[in-house]
Parts: structure tokens; C-alpha cells; sequence
């Protein structure tokens, strides 16, 4: 019963998610048509100027570094995260001993140890993708550490009586049964790496988005900057966008199992 | 009579040490011999599953030994499979039955026709053929059940270990399970041990009860089990001998308890 319900909603429901950003851009384009308003410029001028910005012109020289920046420093979190997560959750001595330390440093938003990291490392790059990286590291990190210590105890034991290698347990027991708590790690870790790679280059950086854009601000570029935060938009959506999509197709099984569940 | 396959001498388990330890098991000894279904009953709380544990290799014995074809068990042996009472959480929800199946022949490293044999033979032998592509959580229990029973017979362990495997599901599979055990016996020419509370099922499938009794845990008796012909739901549960051994089980259940 709840399953059909649920397919058929599922038209509806689609409809809706398209339906309503769609009308809500058309009142945006209709009410902002005549605007004159110097800090609010029609959307229409908002898009040309997006055009003329983003596409073509700073596409190699702007978008690609910062989302190169921010694909590696998201890659970097993930692996480091997901291996030292592995390691503490295995062994709670070691996670006891550097609990209180990591939950420290990810107190500290990681935004506001730039300053001290560029005076200590200059403005290069590594900078930035170090602070990506950092900064998105926390949420995969601890998701990794709960889900590898929320592992079944007889699902382990199960693995131990078919003796399965270490090398088995790991990948087949312990990071599967992590894998829905990992990838919600990850998703938090994708948004906030998204953020810190803006706010890096708002801090002494000369090309990227988050450059132009804060550029554009202080030099009272107000179409430049809406360009910018129109840009931010979509590249933050479709960021998003490909990675459920992937965490979808790697968690069916999960998904699954929940529905099943569910309709018990 | 026959060779001994699983041998339990003296056997005893306690958890902690000093003053706060906490005896569970006293002193077990019992033998299981090739090809023999022994079933281990005693009243709830005894320690059955700790004494699986220790059986599997899972916990180490306080004092005493257990040995399979005389190897003494240190570690989770070779030669014994064990079927979990809770089959939901002992099956991996992320593989298809199939590969829930494949996953313990991984590391034997057979030849991939060898292997894919014996995962279509196992869950053949329980039914679950039209399954194969299906994920446990798709299944009813009694069939999940299946799963972790034909895990276990494409390892071809020498000794099936079960933990009340059948406790959870409806009477109507119960039976249909039961009948599975005596035919796995049969066709794989297994050694079966099987813990339970249920005392019908212990005397409808075993040739040998193993009664526990006392805290820590003793054998009270050693009831071997005869019927003539094979056995029949109907047909065995409904003989006179059938009645006198159920009652004479609980007697002992109860005294002890």
C-alpha cells in the first residue's frame, strides 16, 4: 500500500520540485524587470552579465581553479578521513587518546585559521586546498568513526566463525556496514568544502569565483557580483545534484532495506 | 561405536576474575560422533550460547578443552560452520543472497566452477533457487533462515553448529526447516549440533540429547534417541517413546533449573 501511494505521489512530486524554483525565477525575472534599484538589478542583466562573466571568458582562468580546488580538497578529506576514521574506530585506545584533540580542532571553523596558515605558508595555492581539505575532513572523519564502530557485533563474530581475512573484514564487513553513515559524512563534508573553497579566495587569493565575486562587491560591480552569487548557486546545486546521485546508486541496498522496513 | 568427531572435556567458562567473577559454565563433558545431530537443551540462562562461543572459537575456555578430529579449538576452526540465531543481523543486507552465499568460499580460493557449484548446490538443497538475485531484506524470515543455512552447507564444514536456528520463525516453516537439518545430515553427511530451548525439536531431530542443568552449567544426562524408520513430522512427534522422552527432558529441565 505505502509503496503504491509512494509511486504514485512520485509524478507530484517531481512536478513540484521543478515547478516550484521555476515559478519562483519567472516572479524573479517579471518583478525585477523594471528595477532600478542600483543593489538590486533586474535578472535580466543579472544573466547577460553572467554570460559575458562566466562563460567563455573566466571559465579556464576563474571556475576551473576553484573547482579543481575544491574537488581535490574534497577528495583529500574523503580519503584522510575515511582511513584515519577506520583506524580510531577500530581501536578505541587510539581513539580515546585523540577524541578530545580532534574534537577540539574541529571546533575552531577552519575559515578562521587562514590568516595564521597563510602567514605561516604564504598565499599559494596548497593553502587553499589545505584548508579545504582540513576543514572538510571533520565531518567524514566522525561519521567514519561511528559507523565503523557501529558495526554489528555478530555480523564481526560472523566474519570471525568463516574466517574471513582482515583484509575481508575490512572492506566487506566493517567499511560496508559504515558506508550509509560515511556517505552522510560526506555530504556534509562536500557542502563545507564548498564554503571554505569561497571563503579561501576571498582571502588573499587573485583568480576564483569567490576572487571575482568579493572583487566585484568592493569595486560596487553590483551585476559582477550577482553574477557571482548566481553562479555560486548552480555550481552548489549541481555539486550536490551529482553526489546524491552517486551516494543513491553506492547506498541501494541501504535505501532498500530502510523501504522494507518501513512497509513491515 | 563410531569416531568421535567433537569432543568436550571438562569444559568451563567464567567471565571477569577475583571476587566479581561470574562462573557460567561448571564443567561440560560430551562427545559428538560422525554424522550424529546432537541437540543441547537446558533452562533459559544456563549458558548455551556461551558455550557455543567457546565451541566456535570466539572465547576462549576458562579450564578444560574441546576438540575437533582431535585438534584441540583455539581459534574459529576450519571444519565447523555456524548458523546464528538471529539470521537477520548475520546476514550482510549490501549482497545479494548469492554473494551472502559466496562470500566464506572467497578466501578458500577454489576454482571459480567449483565455487559457483557449491553456491547453487547449497541453495538448492534449501530452496531458494528463484532467490539467488535477491537481497536478504527481500525475503521473509523463514527464507532469510535459508540464507544463513545454505551459507553454512556451501562452506562443507565437518560440524554445522546452529544457535536455536529456528526460534523465530512461524511453526509451519519450523517443521520445513527441521526436516532441511535432517536432510543436510543426510546428503552432506554433516555432523550437526544444535542448541535449543524447544524440547520437541530437540527430541524430533537429535540422536543424542545433551541435558544441562545447575548454575554454573553441568550435563544432567545423556539421553540417546531411537525411533524406528525415518522421521516424520507426523508420524514420529505422535509415537508413545516420543512422548516419554519429552517428558522425561522436562523433568530433568525442571529439577535443575
Amino acid at each position: 500500500m505505502s509503496v503504491r501511494g509512494f509511486t504514485n505521489s512520485r509524478p507530484l512530486l517531481l512536478t513540484l520540485e521543478i515547478g516550484v524554483p521555476v515559478t519562483l525565477l519567472a516572479w524573479w525575472w517579471f518583478a525585477s524587470a523594471s528595477s532600478t534599484n542600483p543593489f538590486f538589478p533586474s535578472l535580466q542583466k543579472i544573466v547577460t552579465e553572467f554570460g559575458k562573466l562566466w562563460l567563455f571568458d573566466h571559465f579556464l582562468s576563474d571556475i576551473v581553479p576553484s573547482m579543481s580546488n575544491f574537488v581535490i580538497g574534497f577528495a583529500i578529506a574523503c580519503v584522510a578521513g575515511v582511513l584515519l576514521g577506520t583506524l580510531l574506530g577500530l581501536v578505541p585506545p587510539l581513539n580515546w587518546l585523540l577524541g578530545p584533540i580532534i574534537q577540539f580542532i574541529r571546533a575552531v571553523p577552519a575559515v578562521a585559521l587562514l590568516p595564521i596558515f597563510i602567514a605561516m605558508l604564504g598565499f599559494g595555492n596548497e593553502v587553499r586546498l589545505f584548508i579545504i581539505a582540513l576543514a572538510a575532513l571533520f565531518p567524514v572523519l566522525i561519521s567514519t568513526i561511528d559507523g565503523i564502530r557501529g558495526t554489528d557485533a555478530l555480523l564481526v563474530d560472523m566474519s570471525k566463525v568463516y574466517r574471513f581475512s582482515r583484509i575481508e573484514r575490512l572492506w566487506f564487513v566493517y567499511l560496508r556496514s559504515a558506508s550509509p553513515q560515511i556517505f552522510s559524512g560526506m555530504l556534509v563534508s562536500l557542502q563545507v568544502a564548498f564554503i571554505v573553497m569561497i571563503t579561501s579566495e576571498m582571502l588573499g587569493a587573485a583568480r576564483g569565483i569567490g576572487a571575482m565575486t568579493l572583487m566585484a562587491q568592493k569595486s560596487f560591480d553590483i551585476l559582477g557580483m550577482w553574477a557571482g552569487i548566481v553562479l555560486l548557486g548552480i555550481l552548489g546545486y549541481l555539486v550536490n545534484l551529482l553526489f546524491s546521485m552517486f551516494r543513491r546508486r553506492a547506498l541501494a541496498w541501504h535505501l532498500g532495506a530502510q523501504r522494507a522496513q518501513a512497509s513491515n | 561405536m563410531t569416531d568421535v568427531r567433537l569432543d568436550v572435556r571438562g569444559l568451563a567458562k567464567t567471565y571477569g576474575s577475583g571476587p566479581g567473577a561470574v562462573p557460567i559454565i561448571g564443567d561440560l563433558t560430551f562427545d559428538v560422533k560422525v554424522g550424529e545431530i546432537v541437540s543441547i537443551v537446558g533452562p533459559s540462562g544456563i549458558g548455551k550460547t556461551t558455550l557455543l562461543k567457546c565451541l566456535a572459537g570466539l572465547q576462549p575456555m576458562t579450564s578444560g578443552s574441546a576438540t575437533i578430529d582431535g585438534r584441540p579449538i583455539v581459534g574459529p576452526p576450519r571444519e565447523m560452520a555456524l548458523v546464528f540465531q538471529e539470521y537477520t543481523r548475520s546476514l550482510m543486507p549490501w549482497l545479494t543472497v548469492e554473494k551472502n552465499v559466496f562470500m566464506p568460499l572467497r578466501h578458500l580460493r577454489l576454482p571459480k566452477a567449483e565455487a559457483a557449484s557449491r553456491v547453487a548446490t547449497a541453495l538448492q538443497a534449501v530452496g531458494l533457487t528463484d532467490a539467488v538475485k535477491k537481497f536478504p531484506w527481500q525475503l521473509s524470515g523463514g527464507m532469510q533462515q535459508r540464507v544463513a543455512i545454505a551459507r553454512a552447507l556451501a562452506y562443507r564444514p565437518e560440524v554445522l553448529v546452529m544457535d536455536e536456528p529456528f526460534a523465530s520463525v512461524d511453526a509451519q516453516t519450523r517443521f520445513e526447516l527441521e526436516d532441511l537439518c535432517l536432510q543436510i545430515r543426510d546428503e552432506f553427511a554433516m555432523t550437526i549440533v544444535l542448541v535449543t530451548h524447544d524440547i520437541d525439536e530437540a527430541v524430533y531431530l537429535s540422536d543424542r540429547v545433551v541435558v544441562l542443568g545447575e548454575k554454573p552449567a553441568r550435563v544432567t544426562r545423556i539421553l540417546p534417541v531411537e525411533f524406528e524408520g525415518t522421521r516424520d513430522q507426523i508420524v514420529t512427534r505422535a509415537l508413545p517413546e516420543f512422548g516419554m522422552l519429552r517428558s522425561e527432558i522436562l523433568t530433568l529441565i525442571r529439577k535443575t533449573a
